[in-house]
């Protein structure tokens, strides 16, 4: 399909193999950074970043410049740059696609970001579903320091940075900032709760920018074409730059499409993704990854940007868009997504370790023609007790939670009324074995019940 | 039984080259584990000494990830994707049909130790729901007919990996 929208991330993409650096450099590749090292001072790289009002691609939205402001002035000592390629929300695949279009892109990135806060080590955080990438960058980062681009003294200046992947070996949680960074220092991942930002005090306890690995691929283009450049990307007021939407779901042609930030939802499934899949009615939307509210079809015209989606109480997320149709049940859907956030908990508080178990099994029980009217508020009110959990975990997962009932609670009761799932779906069965005192089917590797020593 | 001189060299290169030895943990139980099957008592025990790490501290990292398998597996682990995508396209029958083929309940191991089925996180590859990821490969757009494809090939391979005493 030809897309006529301006493609920055995604410009090099070749059918099922990466850019060469050869070809990266012929689109006006590492311009950026050869106009950069030498030449301009880490604050004027800091300062287009904060003009450009990059925004994090991970998540959370919050904004590059000012989280690189974070590290304190006048700190003396090591510096990291950690680039954040977990990626386990579902739904979510861009920086895989990434990282496999255009590897020199993201390369550059990180080396721009970390002239402007003198780090001197960047570590590529990957899960290891993405084995792949971690290869590439890791051959891609050789090439890189064989011309110069990387290592010591870069283009021959005084600037020295390079680069290592981490390879994780699996958790969700481990895209959280502070737990990545205890997981790189070979702990137990688990989030750490307020006290100094990773900023400050981050990986070997020295100042740690964390950004997500398309943030960082923005950029080149910011530096070598200007925040002006990158704002006017953008068809939204509010919004700046170019945005990879993950597709996936009940569409025509699921994929990973690169357009500008505030281009409306409806455009995008409809023109971009094809549309629905012919006999399919669109129900339901998850606009940015697991952690963001199922979206009824009224709000398709808004535009997907951080600002408008707030003000409408959405989340704009990941941008990663799940599109569920008429014959998905919604309550299956939600009692899938509970499975996932209740095994990738990494129980480190009680909210989230013991609200998500507690509203999983009342989802089963409605899914599975249990449920009773008292259900519906006993999962209202753990879900907002989830909502005051150590870190982001909880929170994110009573957003598709809530959502369900603020607007498909008559789908919910559907359920109670005919007293087993109107989709007909089976009753839910517990995946995995039971394994010592441990709900059925928590934790990773179940053990069948014949070699269980416990 | 001793360790082979070159996956030794490449550990203590490994853990040379880190920040700090704690940094290659994950590395070093990968390394171990591919070498033995999965992390065998003997694997901890060599992983603690090297990285200056307690076997507990190790243990917190084995048993708290899903690709470090502290029991035995086949030499095949077969993360199937339970993610809501992939459950919308049906999820449910394939894990099914790939624990009836395979005769072995979820998290089960076939008898002749070829085969593992986990239940995995989402895989990263859902426009091409549903999906499955075999030692790092992914399989895409699961049918009956394309798991039976994809086991059949599986099988063709006579390596025979290095267990534990």
């Amino acid at each position: 399909m030809q897309i006529d929208t301006p493609q920055v991330l995604l410009k090099n993409r070749h059918l099922g193999r990466p850019a060469t650096i050869d070809e990266y450099r012929a689109g006006g590749g590492y311009e950026a950074l050869a106009a950069t090292v030498g030449k301009r001072t880490p604050a004027e790289v800091l300062q287009l970043v904060l003009e450009a009002d990059l925004r994090g691609r991970g998540g959370a939205g919050f904004p590059a410049g000012k989280k690189w402001q974070g590290i304190p002035a006048d700190y003396v000592g090591p510096r990291y740059v950690v680039v954040n390629t977990d990626e386990m929300e579902p739904g979510t695949f861009k920086d895989r696609i990434l990282v496999n279009v255009d590897p020199h892109l993201v390369i550059e990135g990180i080396i721009l970001c970390a002239y402007a806060v003198k780090a001197s080590e960047g570590v590529c955080f990957i899960r290891p579903s993405y084995e792949s990438d971690a290869v590439l960058l890791e051959e891609q980062s050789r090439v890189a320091r064989e011309h110069g681009l990387l290592g010591k003294n870069i283009l021959g200046t005084d600037f020295s940075f390079d680069i290592h992947v981490h390879r994780s070996a699996g958790r969700y949680i481990c895209g959280e900032a502070s737990a990545q960074i205890k997981a790189i220092s070979g702990l137990r991942p688990n989030p750490r709760k307020g006290g100094p930002r990773t900023s400050v005090k981050g990986l070997w306890d020295c100042p740690t920018i964390v950004n997500n690995l398309e943030t960082l691929a923005n950029l080149p283009g910011i530096v070598r074409n200007g925040p002006e450049w990158f704002k006017s990307l953008a068809r939204s007021a509010t919004g700046s730059g170019t945005k990879l939407f993950s597709v996936s779901g009940r569409v025509a042609r699921p994929g990973c499409y690169e357009l500008p930030i505030g281009t409306p939802l409806r455009e995008i499934i409809y023109t971009h993704a094809g549309g629905m899949p012919p006999g399919r009615v669109l129900k339901a939307v998850i606009p940015g990854g697991a952690s963001t509210p199922f979206m009824p079809d009224k709000y398709l015209d808004l535009e997907m940007d951080f600002e408008p989606m707030k003000r409408a109480g959405q989340r704009f997320g990941t941008a990663s868009i799940m599109v569920f149709d008429q014959n998905t049940c919604l309550v299956g859907a939600t009692l899938n997504l509970m499975e996932f956030f209740t095994r990738e908990s990494c129980g480190w508080c009680t909210p989230c370790r013991e609200g998500l178990p507690y509203v999983r099994h009342l989802l089963r029980l409605i899914e599975g023609g249990q449920g009773r009217e008292e259900h519906i508020a006993m999962i209202k009110d753990a879900a907002k007790a989830m909502r005051s959990a150590y870190c982001a975990f909880a929170p994110g997962a009573a957003e598709p939670l809530l959502s369900l009932f603020e607007y498909f609670e008559a789908e919910v009761r559907e359920h109670l009324r005919q007293k087993r799932c109107p989709f007909g779906n089976p009753p839910p069965a517990a995946r995995g074995k039971a394994c010592g005192t441990r709900p059925p089917d928590f934790g990773p590797t179940p053990c069948p019940e014949d070699q269980c020593p416990i | 039984m001793p360790l082979p001189d070159d996956l030794v060299a490449q550990i203590q290169h490994r853990i040379d080259t880190a920040g700090h030895p704690r940094e290659a943990a994950v590395d070093v139980m990968y390394a171990l584990q591919r070498h033995y099957g999965y992390l065998c008592d003997e694997a901890m025990h060599y992983a603690s000494r090297v990285l200056g790490m307690t076997t507990l501290e190790l243990e917190s990292l084995a048993t708290f990830y899903d690709y470090l398998y502290r029991r035995p597996v086949g030499r095949y682990v077969i993360h199937v994707c339970d993610s809501v995508v992939c459950w919308m396209f049906h999820q449910d029958s394939i894990f099914d049909y790939l624990c009836r083929t395979l005769g072995v309940p979820p998290g089960g191991t076939t008898e002749d130790g070829l085969f593992t089925v986990l239940p995995a996180a989402c895989i990263g590859n859902c426009h091409n729901a549903p999906t499955m990821l075999v030692n790092g490969r992914f399989y895409d757009r699961l049918t009956p007919e394309r798991i039976d494809a994809a086991l059949a090939e599986l099988r063709q391979s006579t390596e025979e990996p290095v267990r534990c005493k």
